[in-house]
């Protein structure tokens, strides 16, 4: 049965992947607005205007 | 009675914001619309190529009810008023985040990030929808901050600065900081738990050497930053109650956790057995969840309880040159200059310029000018008051007219609001939250727990003294009140989560419990139980009556007017669209046109009087407003203020339930009428002062009444403040009170009766939560007084007992709210056509974008 410890450090390392990940969304600001989001989607968007944000950020 | 106009006028309704309109004056492009502002912003997106903005919604855009001179944005130029807005800003770029209210559905949020079409100096903007806010970058080097604002004015997005919000805020960093514990606890308990599993089901082949330790310490490694990080609010809070000497519910939660994780640890480092890690990050993951549920409710309903957010930000002031020429304002001498400054600025003596429609931010005289203030945020008193050169005006009126000069005599902050205000009295007591059932009851809980822990610890002494330490743990463990902290916030927060549905916002969700103990209920007479609206408006007939020609002339010249008297006349006849030659506005006094060839005078009967229009002796009523047509007296509108729909079977519903009282700020006209609708017993007042009713109010707490006030806002401020739960009625969410509990719907205040029947339900299912919870621990502690908690008792006994309050309360509270909305009023009857719903209704919104 020794083989678990080969399964348990395999599924902590996921587990471990997966919490980081979580973190960094969080960090990102991912969870600060979750509505707006799902609104923006059904617009659609002309290409000219991510490329135009862009540059004026710049 | 008047004579209904025959012709129909068709009903219209705008391209832009879908309001109904009489005619199609205004159209372009095959569109028509309401007024000018929507047909400037339809062409202004049309020719930036934003017409997407129309398919996205129908009829998505916001009535521009008043232009806004961009002369009006200027102060956010003064760099000390932007350094207090701009999140960020150098030369080149800026950006700032602005309170936008008019946001309302999807197609506003397309057009405010496609915000860089309409001007080359705005960059990128992104909307968050639920705070209905913007996050603008913008070059100042091409677009002031004014312009700014002017630009989002102009489309139907005007920012809403408060002087609150210039004080800015630190931006609430407890999401991150929640969502991050949550994930943590969350993680811990799973990976915990698959650990833990052959201990559950007694599977002996793990039970080697090398398993139990590792499974063991592993266990401990990742339950210690929840203990520490996921739980730190409660280890906070539990340190803050123990220095005030108090026992809130957190102190026996970390007794209880505390008690796991060490005697975990204990249990492993000895090998002893596995630990109760598991349990422990589950309780920790339920209250934080429970947390988390309260405090986005919490968040979609805060408002700014900021008295200064109810002045305006700056006003404009005069700067003399100090020369006799310029005081005399003789020709020739230089003219003051008008500057605009914040109100933090201003000093005692400066001579501020009011123009229509602007609010006195200190007590000040009437320089020059016709002074016509309306004080209905002070007295109640909707009619405007008259005042002479050299007259005493009081702050918190609001011009009405044309622009006049005063000099403040009081500096701000001393003036009579202020004062009202910032009186002591009106904070309502923190501490008066520590009353809540919660804290009742973790205090009896706490002192029970350790007492029985106690208990069993020295009757184990004599019988079996190893035991006696683990007996002691033990029942702090299994007492461990998550479950009792649960059930309150989570039934009151599902409570005021249901009631935001119906429009009918509360402060936060223990307002719920504190109305449920309400047993008087005091109600305010302007505004709240009547209305202005078209019922009440009424023709006097003197010489002629109101002929449908008539009702054509007067309709027709009235609906220029955005007086509120002229509005609600315009609104209660029926009549066909003539021309008007020759229209004129005197401010306070009336307006006068031609109208098919004839003139028409509409006004004060004093203002007619000295036009000369010879009127007799005529039976004035209250308020009127009187006609006279080629200089005849034709007769006169009396305006009634009328009583809300449904106000008597309100009444009715209240009186049996609850002891009434009226308070009004206007004369004993109407006081037969009123003791009629409330009965014999209730109690009613006129001519009271906001200070009168404030003391009403303290006069029954002190009788030991737990009192209910309903107003309609800033005039009896100090009273709902002081009452145990104060209900602003609005017809618009622009003017709430700062001082309320609950703001309500004035379209639901039929339902007043039914939402505190439903607040008491609530109550009654907290109570229910409490009793679950105390059976649970009941069982449990018993179990471990007896010395026999394994792990696998706790790890079933404690998740479930939390899980199943978590249930109870939302469906028990949620099938309440149901039987709350089925027997819903027919809205739409009583809406007035202008109304928008709050600013933080999300409800239909998805709907309609969908």
């Amino acid at each position: 049965m020794s083989v678990i410890i080969i399964l348990i450090l395999a599924s902590l390392t996921v587990g471990l992947i997966f919490l980081g990940a979580f973190i960094w969304s969080v960090r990102s600001g991912q969870y600060e607005d979750t509505l707006t989001p799902a609104m923006r989607m059904l617009t659609d968007e002309p290409s000219e205007k991510i490329s135009q944000t862009k540059s004026k950020l710049k | 009675m008047f004579s209904q106009s025959t012709t129909t006028v068709a009903r219209v309704r705008c391209f832009h914001c879908g309001e109904p309109y009489l005619d199609g004056a205004f159209a372009l492009a095959d569109r028509s619309f309401c007024c000018l502002g929507c047909q400037t912003v339809f062409s202004l997106l049309r020719e930036n190529g934003l017409e997407q903005f129309y398919e996205l919604n129908s009829a998505p855009g916001t009535r521009i009810r008043a232009a806004s001179a961009a002369a009006k944005w200027v102060f956010l130029d003064d760099p000390a008023v932007a350094e207090k807005l701009l999140d960020y800003a150098d030369p080149a770029r800026a950006k700032v985040t602005l309170h936008l209210p008019a946001i309302h559905c999807v197609a506003c949020v397309w057009l405010l990030e496609n915000l860089f079409k309409l001007h080359p100096g705005v960059g990128h903007s992104q909307v968050n929808f639920s705070r209905r806010e913007a996050a603008i970058t913008f070059a100042p080097d091409k677009i002031k901050f004014s312009q700014l604002a002017a630009l989002l004015a102009s489309i139907g997005y005007e920012p809403q600065l408060t002087f609150g919000e210039t004080e800015k805020a630190a931006p609430a960093p407890w999401r991150k900081k929640a969502w991050l514990q949550i994930g943590l606890a969350g993680f811990a308990f799973g990976n915990i738990m698959l650990m833990s599993l052959p201990f559950y089901f007694g599977l002996n082949s793990f039970n080697g050497g090398w398993f139990k330790p590792l499974a063991g310490f592993l266990s401990l490694a990742f339950a210690l930053p929840v203990v520490t990080y996921s739980a730190c609010d409660f280890w906070q809070a539990a340190w803050l109650s123990l220095r005030q000497r108090t026992l809130t519910l957190e102190v026996p939660i970390v007794t209880g956790l505390a008690a796991i994780y060490l005697s975990s640890a204990y249990d492993v480092l000895l090998q002893r057995g596995p630990g109760y890690c598991d349990s422990l990050c589950g309780l920790i993951f339920f209250l934080l969840c429970g947390r988390l549920f309260q405090k986005k409710t919490y968040d979609r309903l805060t408002f700014d309880r900021d008295y200064k957010g109810f002045f305006p930000l700056s006003v404009v002031r005069l700067d003399r040159a100090v020369s006799p020429q310029a005081a005399t304002g003789a020709p020739g001498a230089l003219r003051p200059a008008e500057v605009c400054v914040a109100i933090s600025q201003l000093e005692t003596g400066d001579h501020l310029i009011l123009r229509h429609g602007e609010l006195l931010p200190a007590d000040a005289t009437l320089v020059s000018g016709e002074a016509c203030l309306d004080y209905s945020f002070v007295t109640g008193e909707s009619e405007p008051v008259a005042c002479a050169v050299g007259g005493h005006l009081f702050a918190g009126g609001r011009q009405v007219g044309g622009a006049i000069e005063v000099e403040t005599v009081k500096p701000v902050a001393q003036s009579y609001l202020a004062t009202l205000w910032n009186n002591e009295a009106f904070r309502k007591h923190s501490d008066r939250d520590l009353d809540s059932q919660t804290n009742r009851y973790s205090r009896r809980f706490t002192k029970i727990v350790v007492g029985v822990a106690l208990a069993a610890a020295v009757f184990w002494i004599f019988r079996d003294a190893a035991k006696s330490l683990k007996a002691f743990t033990s029942v702090l463990i299994v007492a461990c009140p998550c479950a009792l902290a649960l059930a309150a916030p989570l039934t009151l927060g599902t409570a005021q989560r249901l009631l935001a549905r119906l429009n009918i916002f509360l402060k936060n969700a223990l307002v719920v419990e504190r109305m449920a103990g309400v047993d008087t209920i005091v109600l305010d007479k302007t505004g709240t139980l009547t209305c202005a609206d078209v019922r009440g408006v009424e023709f006097v007939p003197a010489a002629m009556g109101l002929s449908a020609a008539a009702a054509d002339w007067i309709g027709s010249l009235a609906r220029h007017s955005a007086h509120p008297q002229s509005v609600r006349i315009a609104k209660s006849l029926s009549f066909a669209v003539l021309p008007v030659v020759g229209f004129a506005e005197t401010p306070g006094c009336g307006i006068e046109g031609e109208v098919a060839g004839r003139r028409i005078l509409l006004g004060s009967p004093a203002w007619l009087a000295k036009r000369g229009v010879a009127m007799g002796d005529l039976i004035r009523p209250a308020i009127s407003v009187a006609v006279a047509v080629d200089g005849k007296y034709a007769g006169a509108f009396s305006l009634e203020n009328s009583l809300r729909p449904e106000v008597a079977r309100l009444i009715a519903q209240l009186g049996g339930l609850f002891e009434l009282a009226l308070l009004s700020g206007d004369n004993e006209r109407e006081a037969a009428r009123f003791q009629k609708l409330f009965g014999d017993r209730a109690i009613l007042k006129f001519n009271q002062s906001p200070a009168d009713k404030l003391n009403f109010i303290r006069e029954l707490q002190q009788r030991g009444k737990k009192v209910m006030m309903v107003g309609d806002g800033l005039n009896d401020a100090g009273a709902l403040k002081q009452a145990d739960v104060g209900v602003a009625v609005v017809e618009s969410i622009g003017v709430f009170s700062p001082a309320s509990d609950v703001i309500l719907d004035a379209a639901e205040l039929p339902r007043l009766a039914k939402v505190l029947k439903f607040s008491r339900s609530a109550a009654r299912v907290v109570r229910a939560g409490f009793v679950i919870s105390a059976l649970y621990n009941v069982v449990g502690v018993s179990i471990a007084a007896a010395g026999l908690l394994a792990p696998m008792v706790c790890a079933i006994l404690m998740p479930l007992s939390s899980a199943s309050v978590v249930v109870f309360s939302c469906g028990a509270t949620a099938w309440l709210g149901r039987r709350l909305q089925v027997q819903r009023l027919p809205v739409e009857s009583f809406v007035r056509p202008d109304f928008q719903p709050p600013a933080f209704n999300l409800q239909p919104v998805v709907k309609e974008a969908a």
